[in-house]
C-alpha cells in the first residue's frame, strides 16, 4: 500500500514535469505576447517602443533560461510577478482560491447528492414514470450549456423576485448561502445528470446479479438490498467518473464565475491568458494540475474504502 | 385684494424658497455603484487609450483646464479653470502661461507645483523618461516645443506654432496632471493624484474602489463617500445586475442602442443616454500592395460601401454616417448633410456610385465572371467582424470576392505593424472631437496609430494650417476640405461612426454627459445619490 502511494506520487511529479513544460511551451506558441496585448490597448505599434517592453519583461531571454527562472521560482515557492497587475502572483492567486474551491466543492456536493440518490431511483424504478422523468431531466443537464443554464437563472431571478444572485462580498446568512448554492447547482447541474445515468446503468446491471437475488430471497428488505448490496457494488464507476468530472468541472467554473460575476480562480485564469501574462499563466494552471492529479490519486484510494477486495502494491 | 396681494407674496415667498432649497438640496454621502465592463490595462490615464482606464480613474486626477461641466458639448469656447486659476496668451500665441491654484495638495500630502506640471508634460512628449510603458497620445504634444516654470505657481508652455486646440486637449480626460515624485509603475496600480476621490483599491478583475478626498481642494466636493466599480465582463449579467438595482450607473457607452430601447421597456424609470462613442469603423486598404497600390481599385471599393446599410444592419439606423470627425449635431467638426451629400460614395444614389465603381474594375479587367479576390482581415471581435461580413457583401457589387480572415487581438496589431494585410476592417477610437487630434494621431506621415501608412504631404500643410486658426467657422471649411480629401484618397474610408448607451438609475444626480465625447465628463465632483 505505502509502496503504491510512494509510486503513485512519483508519478505525481513527472506528470507535474510534463505540465510545466506544455503549459510553457504552448504559451509561447500561441501568436502574441504580454506587448502586443499591452500595444493593442493602446492602440499603438511604434516597434521602438515595444522592443523596449519585451526587455523590461525579460520576454527577450532564451526560453531554456526563461523556463529555468520559472521553475527555479516555483521551487524556492516564489510565483514570479505579473506583467498585468505588477504585483506578487501569489498574491493575486492566493485570496481568489478558496473562492473557486467553495463553488467547486458544493458543486460536487450537488453533483453526488442528486447524482446518485436520483440514479438508484431511476433504476429501482425502472420504466416507471418516475424514472422516464428522471432520464428527461438527466438528458437535459447533459445537453443545457451552464452559460445558457446561468443566464436563465439570472433572468429568472430578476424578473420574479427583483433581485440577482451574483457574486457579493458582503454577503452574509442566508443570503451568502443562496449566492454559494445557486451558482454551484448551475454547474454541478451537468455532472449531476452524468452520474445519475451512470449510477442508473450501473445499478440496473447489479440489480440483475445473482447475489442480489440471493439478498432478497433471504428476505433482506428493499432498502438493505439496494443500499448494502448493489449501490455499493454499482458505485465504483461512479467514482472513477467523479474523479473525472473534476477535471471537466475547471470548464463549467470558467463559465459559471463569468456568467454570476464571481471572482475566482477560473474567470481569472482566463483573463490571464488573454493578457498572456506568462507567470500567472502558468502557476495558474500548474496549480489546477496539482488539484486534478491529487483528486484522482484520492479516488484511486476511495475504491478501497468501498471495495475491500482492492489493494494495491500487492 | 390685501388678501389675494398677500396670498401672492406668500406663494412668490414659497416659489423662492423651493427653488432654494432645490438648488441646495444636494445630499453627501453614499457609495455610487457602477459596472465595468473589463479589467482596465493599468489605473495610468497617461499610458492607456481606452475608456475602461478614463472613467474609473479620471476622478483620481485634475486637469490644469477642464470642459465645463454641464456644457452640451466639449469645445473650446467652454473652457474651465481646474489646477489652473488663469492663462494667457502671449508672443503672437506661441506662449500660453498658466497661473496655478495654491494650495493643493496630492493625496500623500505632498504639495502640488509647478514643477508637476513640467513634468507630466516632459514625459509625455518624451523629453525625459518617465518610465512609461506605453505614451498613445504622444502625437497630441507635437506642438510643444518647451514648458517652463517660474516659481512653483506659474508654468509656461512654449508653443512651435500657435495652437488654439491645445487647450481643448488639455482639458480631456486623457490628460490629468501627474505628481512627479511618484514612479510610473505606481501610477499604473495605485495612482496619486489631487482629485476629489483617491484611489482605495484595485482588485484585478474584480473590482476598482475610490473613497472621498477630505482635503479637496473645491470646497463642499464632493458629495460621494465613494465610487465602486465592479467588473463584469458579461454583458448581460451587467444590464441584468443593474435592473435588479445592484448598480446606479453603467460603463458610459457600453450598451448597444438596441438594448437600451429594452432596458427602458423593461424598466422604464430607468435614464439612459445614447451618444457617440467616439469609436468608427474605417477601411484599412495596404496601398504599398498591389493591386491597392492604383488608386482606382482603392476609388472602386470605397464606392462600394452603402454606409445607411451598416448603420442600418448594426445598430437599426442609429449609428452616425460621416467621415473622420464626428457628424453634426453631437459633433463639432463634421461635415453638414449638405456638404456629405455631394462626396463620392456618400449621396443618397448608392446604386449610382457603385456603377461608378463597377466601371472602373470593368476599366481594369474585372467583371462578374472575373472576380478580383481578396482577403478582409480583421480582429476577432463581434464589433469587427460584424462590419467585415458586410463590407465584404458590399465589395461582390463592384466585383472584389472576399474572404474573411479573423484575427485574434495580439495578432491584428502585430500584422498592422508589419503591414502584412490586403484590406482590413477596424474599429478606432479617438479621445477628443477636434480636428489637431484626429489629423495628427491618425494620418500624420510617421504616426504611431497611421496603419495605412497614408502620407499626403500637401494635406498635412492644411493639418498644420487649421491648427493655427482662431476663427473656428474659418477653420471648419478647412477640416471639412481636409476630410472630404481623406475620404477621396482612400486613406482611411470611414463607413460608420459608433454609437453607444450609458444608463443610470433616478436617484443619481448630477449627472452631466457631454454628446460629443465619452472621455471627459467623469470626475464625479457634483454628482450626487438621492437614496
Amino acid at each position: 500500500m505505502l509502496s503504491y502511494i510512494i509510486r503513485r506520487l512519483l508519478l505525481m511529479v513527472v506528470t507535474l514535469f510534463g505540465v510545466s513544460i506544455a503549459i510553457f511551451l504552448l504559451l509561447r506558441i500561441v501568436p502574441g505576447n504580454i506587448a502586443d496585448i499591452l500595444f493593442d490597448s493602446a492602440g499603438l505599434i511604434d516597434p521602438a517602443e515595444k522592443k523596449k517592453i519585451v526587455a523590461d519583461l525579460g520576454l527577450d531571454l532564451p526560453l531554456p533560461m526563461q523556463y529555468a527562472q520559472w521553475i527555479g521560482g516555483l521551487l524556492r515557492g516564489d510565483l514570479g510577478f505579473s506583467y498585468v497587475s505588477e504585483k506578487p502572483v501569489i498574491d493575486e492567486i492566493l485570496p481568489r482560491i478558496p473562492i473557486t474551491a467553495r463553488l467547486a466543492g458544493f458543486a460536487m456536493l450537488f453533483s453526488i447528492t442528486m447524482g446518485v440518490p436520483l440514479g438508484v431511483i431511476s433504476a429501482v424504478r425502472q420504466n416507471s414514470g418516475t424514472d422516464y422523468g428522471l432520464r428527461i431531466l438527466s438528458l437535459s443537464g447533459l445537453s443545457l450549456p451552464s452559460f445558457w443554464l446561468g443566464l436563465l437563472i439570472l433572468m429568472a431571478f430578476v424578473h420574479y423576485s427583483g433581485t440577482i444572485p451574483i457574486y457579493d462580498r458582503n454577503a452574509s446568512g442566508w443570503n451568502w448561502w443562496m449566492l454559494q448554492l445557486i451558482p454551484a447547482a448551475a454547474v454541478g447541474f451537468r455532472s449531476a445528470a452524468l452520474i445519475m445515468r451512470l449510477t442508473r446503468s450501473s445499478m440496473l446491471e447489479v440489480l440483475r446479479q445473482d447475489y442480489v437475488r440471493t439478498a432478497r430471497s433471504k428476505g433482506l428488505s428493499d432498502g438493505a438490498v439496494t443500499y448494502d448490496h448493489a449501490l455499493r457494488n454499482a458505485v465504483l464507476p461512479v467514482i472513477t467518473v467523479i474523479g473525472v468530472e473534476a477535471a471537466f468541472l475547471m470548464g463549467g467554473l470558467i463559465v459559471t464565475e463569468t456568467v454570476f460575476n464571481i471572482p475566482g480562480v477560473a474567470r481569472f485564469l482566463v483573463e490571464a491568458i488573454r493578457w498572456r501574462d506568462y507567470p500567472m499563466v502558468q502557476n495558474l494552471v500548474m496549480f489546477i494540475a496539482f488539484v486534478v492529479v491529487t483528486v484522482n490519486l484520492l479516488v484511486d484510494l476511495a475504491y478501497m474504502l468501498v471495495d475491500p477486495r482492492i489493494r494495491y502494491g500487492s | 385684494m390685501g388678501r389675494r396681494a398677500t396670498s401672492i407674496a406668500i406663494a412668490c415667498l414659497l416659489a423662492i424658497s423651493t427653488a432654494a432649497t432645490g438648488a441646495f438640496a444636494q445630499k453627501s454621502g453614499g457609495l455610487l455603484r457602477v459596472t465595468h465592463r473589463d479589467n482596465p490595462p493599468s489605473a495610468s490615464i497617461h499610458e492607456e487609450a481606452t475608456i475602461s482606464t478614463d472613467m474609473p480613474f479620471m476622478a483620481v486626477f485634475n486637469n490644469l483646464v477642464v470642459f465645463e461641466y454641464g456644457a452640451r458639448q466639449n469645445r473650446l469656447e467652454q473652457i474651465a479653470p481646474d489646477l489652473a486659476t488663469s492663462w494667457a496668451l502671449s508672443n503672437e500665441d506661441r506662449t500660453l502661461t498658466f497661473q496655478l491654484r495654491d494650495g493643493v495638495k496630492w493625496h500623500d500630502g505632498k504639495p502640488f507645483t509647478s514643477a508637476d506640471v513640467k513634468c507630466t508634460w516632459d514625459t509625455v512628449t518624451g523629453k525625459v523618461d518617465g518610465k512609461m510603458r506605453k505614451n498613445p497620445h504622444k502625437t497630441w504634444w507635437f506642438n510643444i516645443k518647451e514648458i517652463t516654470v517660474n516659481g512653483p505657481r506659474e508654468v509656461v508652455f512654449h508653443l512651435k506654432e500657435p495652437q488654439p486646440s491645445l487647450l481643448v486637449m488639455l482639458a480631456g480626460g486623457f490628460s490629468p496632471v501627474y505628481p512627479c515624485h511618484v514612479t510610473a509603475a505606481q501610477m499604473r496600480t495605485a495612482p496619486i493624484g489631487t482629485g476629489p476621490f483617491k484611489f482605495a483599491e484595485f482588485k484585478q478583475n474584480e473590482s476598482i474602489k475610490l473613497v472621498r478626498n477630505p482635503d479637496y481642494w473645491k470646497p463642499g466636493r464632493p458629495y460621494l463617500d465613494g465610487i465602486e466599480y465592479t467588473i463584469i465582463p458579461n454583458r448581460s449579467t451587467a444590464i441584468l445586475a443593474q435592473q435588479a438595482g445592484k448598480f446606479d450607473l453603467s460603463l458610459t457607452g457600453e450598451i448597444p442602442p438596441e438594448l437600451v430601447k429594452e432596458i427602458q421597456a423593461a424598466v422604464p424609470e430607468m435614464q439612459c443616454l445614447v451618444q457617440p462613442s467616439n469609436t468608427q469603423g474605417n477601411l484599412l486598404v495596404n496601398r504599398e500592395r498591389p493591386p491597392f497600390d492604383d488608386a482606382r481599385v482603392r476609388r472602386a471599393m470605397a464606392l462600394a460601401i452603402d454606409r445607411k446599410a451598416f448603420s442600418d444592419i448594426l445598430s437599426r439606423g442609429v449609428y452616425n454616417i460621416g467621415g473622420a470627425m464626428l457628424a453634426p449635431p453631437e459633433g463639432l467638426w463634421g461635415w453638414s448633410p449638405e456638404y456629405m451629400a455631394a462626396i463620392p460614395g456618400y449621396g443618397a444614389d448608392v446604386e449610382k456610385s457603385r456603377e461608378e465603381g463597377r466601371k472602373i474594375m470593368r476599366e481594369l479587367g474585372y467583371g462578374p465572371d472575373k472576380m478580383m479576390p481578396l482577403k478582409v482581415s480583421t480582429r476577432n471581435v463581434a464589433s469587427y467582424r460584424d462590419a467585415s461580413v458586410i463590407l465584404i457583401d458590399h465589395l461582390k457589387t463592384v466585383f472584389i470576392q472576399a474572404e474573411l480572415e479573423p484575427l485574434d487581438s495580439s495578432v491584428w496589431y502585430a500584422r498592422l505593424l508589419k503591414k502584412d494585410y490586403s484590406v482590413g476592417m477596424n474599429v478606432q477610437g479617438t479621445g477628443i472631437d477636434d480636428p489637431d487630434v484626429m489629423f495628427f494621431e491618425n494620418y500624420l506621415c510617421g504616426s504611431e496609430r497611421n496603419y495605412t501608412s497614408y502620407c499626403n504631404p500637401e494635406l498635412e500643410k492644411l493639418f498644420h494650417q487649421q491648427s493655427q486658426m482662431k476663427d473656428q467657422d474659418a477653420r471648419r471649411k478647412i477640416v471639412w476640405e481636409i476630410d472630404r480629401r481623406l475620404q477621396e484618397d482612400g486613406a482611411r474610408p470611414v463607413v460608420f461612426q459608433s454609437q453607444g448607451g450609458t444608463c443610470w438609475w433616478p436617484q443619481v444626480k448630477g449627472l452631466k454627459l457631454a454628446v460629443n465625447s465619452i472621455y471627459n465628463h467623469w470626475r464625479f465632483e457634483d454628482v450626487w445619490l438621492d437614496r
